[in-house]
């Protein structure tokens, strides 16, 4: 069998989403984790942003986290065509529909919605890249002086643009539709690549629960947080 | 349980051939006792429509006692009918209430055409058990079956899949026709056991280029294969069969 046979058949496409998935739900972790830095304000009133723009500069200052943020960015774009091409091809195995569905007799909608779902965390995707990778990698932002060191001023911007109501509503959404497309996906991923074991399989479709709900409500909170002044 | 009789509606999937554009035809019928078989209400209409000088509509059906997996009706919006873990055949009009409309469609996927009304080409099926759902073992006497032992929950696990009888409504039901619950069956049960070993990796290799090949669509794990499964094929089976794929397609040597 030639690695390509292998890479395009049914399972090894999907092989390909559930490792993908894998490593974008690890890099979760770490977007969350660092982010959260922002609550630090809460624990002392000294530090006004300072844990969580020194924890940005780390992740673009370090070699590591760049050759690491090459990966994601070719993981995620891996994962959004090859998740494309398997919606397309699935859907065009039944030329006739049927005249009364199943529906969720069978199955969860947010299980049969993975490739909306995943259409609406892409579009998230993009404007929320404009609003922060962009300027701190790319166009510039303006700095702030910790310990005597310019740093780049990355809670500011983050406290600037959650300003606007419509961008609030708009991470919510982003925010719900990851949280449906990890509930489906986390467990998925791991059928995927061949977990068989009922102790195992129950252990991480219990984590990937708790792990959806956990991670998308501290990403929502931040939106909220700064919106509403609980973090300044 | 009570007897009654009941008057219904049928709205059926009526299409002269492969070729044809089908289309919903009504029927009435009436006196239908809650005792028929789903099937046998299915004969009193063909009869109705015979002696009408209509065709009567084609759909496949043998054993009529739910383990040849020959019949296939997408009831309502659902393989089999509204009952759990049952055949079309093993539907009862007791299911029903007077003055109910039933809707019955063919199993819809392109790797299942259909031939006539709610007859669909299934072959698709045998061709992947060809592919490799087998083990090859010299024929002569039967050997004993207690020759090689075998630990009890593989027994167990082997038995629960090798009951799939490839009826398709997993390919019915799944959202992108694919037939990875029955594929996983098939080879499941063989994996599971000793006998199943010196062909495995080519056995799940083989299947899933035959099962990409007939068109049908990949697994995306909603479930759904699993809740219609009139034997109740568990979901497990496809996370066995991504393995052994997974398993063989990263060691083969060739």
């Amino acid at each position: 069998m030639k690695w390509s046979e292998f890479f395009t058949s049914s399972i090894g496409k999907k092989f390909v989403m559930a490792l993908t998935g894998i490593f974008l739900i690890l890099f979760l972790i770490v977007h969350v984790g660092l982010n959260a830095c922002i609550f630090a304000t809460w624990f002392d009133s000294e530090d006004h942003g300072a844990m969580f723009n020194k924890a940005a500069h780390f992740m673009g200052a370090n070699w590591v986290p760049r050759l690491l943020e090459i990966g994601l960015f070719a993981g995620i774009l891996l994962h959004i065509f090859q998740g494309y091409a398997l919606e397309m091809k699935n859907r065009s195995t039944r030329s006739v529909g049927y005249a009364v569905k199943l529906g969720n007799r069978g199955s969860k909608w947010y299980s049969r919605s993975m490739g909306l779902l995943g259409t609406l965390v892409f579009l998230f995707l993009i404007v929320h890249i404009a609003q922060f990778w962009v300027p701190s990698r790319i166009t510039g932002l303006e700095e702030t002086i910790i310990d005597g060191k310019p740093y780049h001023d990355l809670y500011r911007r983050m406290i600037e643009v959650f300003q606007q109501p419509w961008v609030v509503a708009l991470y919510l959404v982003g925010c719900a539709s990851l949280l449906f497309h990890l509930l489906h996906g986390f467990q998925s991923s791991f059928r995927t690549i061949g977990v068989v074991n009922k102790r195992y399989m129950s252990l991480i479709q219990a984590t990937g629960v708790a792990f959806s709900i956990i991670v998308v409500l501290l990403f929502a909170l931040m939106p909220i947080s700064m919106h509403l002044g609980w973090v300044k | 349980m009570e007897h009654y009789n009941m008057n219904l509606t049928l709205k059926v999937w009526r299409q002269k051939n492969n070729k044809a554009k089908g289309g919903f035809e009504t029927y009435k019928l009436s006196d239908i006792s809650s005792e028929m078989s789903f099937l046998e209400m299915v004969d009193v209409l063909n009869e109705q429509l015979i002696r009408e000088g209509q065709d009567p509509i084609a759909f496949d059906h043998d054993c009529r006692e739910g383990i040849c997996g020959t019949c296939s009706m997408y009831i309502d919006g659902k393989p089999h009918g509204p009952w759990h873990a049952n055949t079309t055949c093993q539907l009862h009009m007791r299911a029903y209430k007077d003055g109910d409309t039933i809707t019955i469609e063919p199993w819809r996927a392109n790797a299942f055409p259909v031939i006539k009304d709610l007859m669909v080409d299934r072959t698709s099926f045998d061709r992947i058990i060809q592919a490799g759902g087998f083990i090859s073992v010299n024929t002569g006497n039967a050997v004993d079956a207690n020759a090689i032992p075998i630990n009890k929950d593989d027994a167990d696990a082997s038995f629960a899949a090798a009951a799939c009888i490839g009826c398709g409504a997993c390919v019915a039901a799944c959202k992108n026709s694919s037939a990875m619950l029955f594929v996983s069956a098939k080879v499941s049960h063989l994996a599971l056991l000793p006998q199943g070993q010196p062909e495995h990796k080519g056995r799940a290799l083989n299947m899933i280029a035959q099962m990409d090949k007939e068109g049908f669509g990949s697994c995306t794990n909603t479930g759904a294969c699993e809740a219609v499964c009139p034997k109740e094929i568990s979901l497990e089976n496809i996370a066995r069969l991504n393995n052994e794929y997974l398993g063989a397609g990263l060691t083969v040597n060739n």
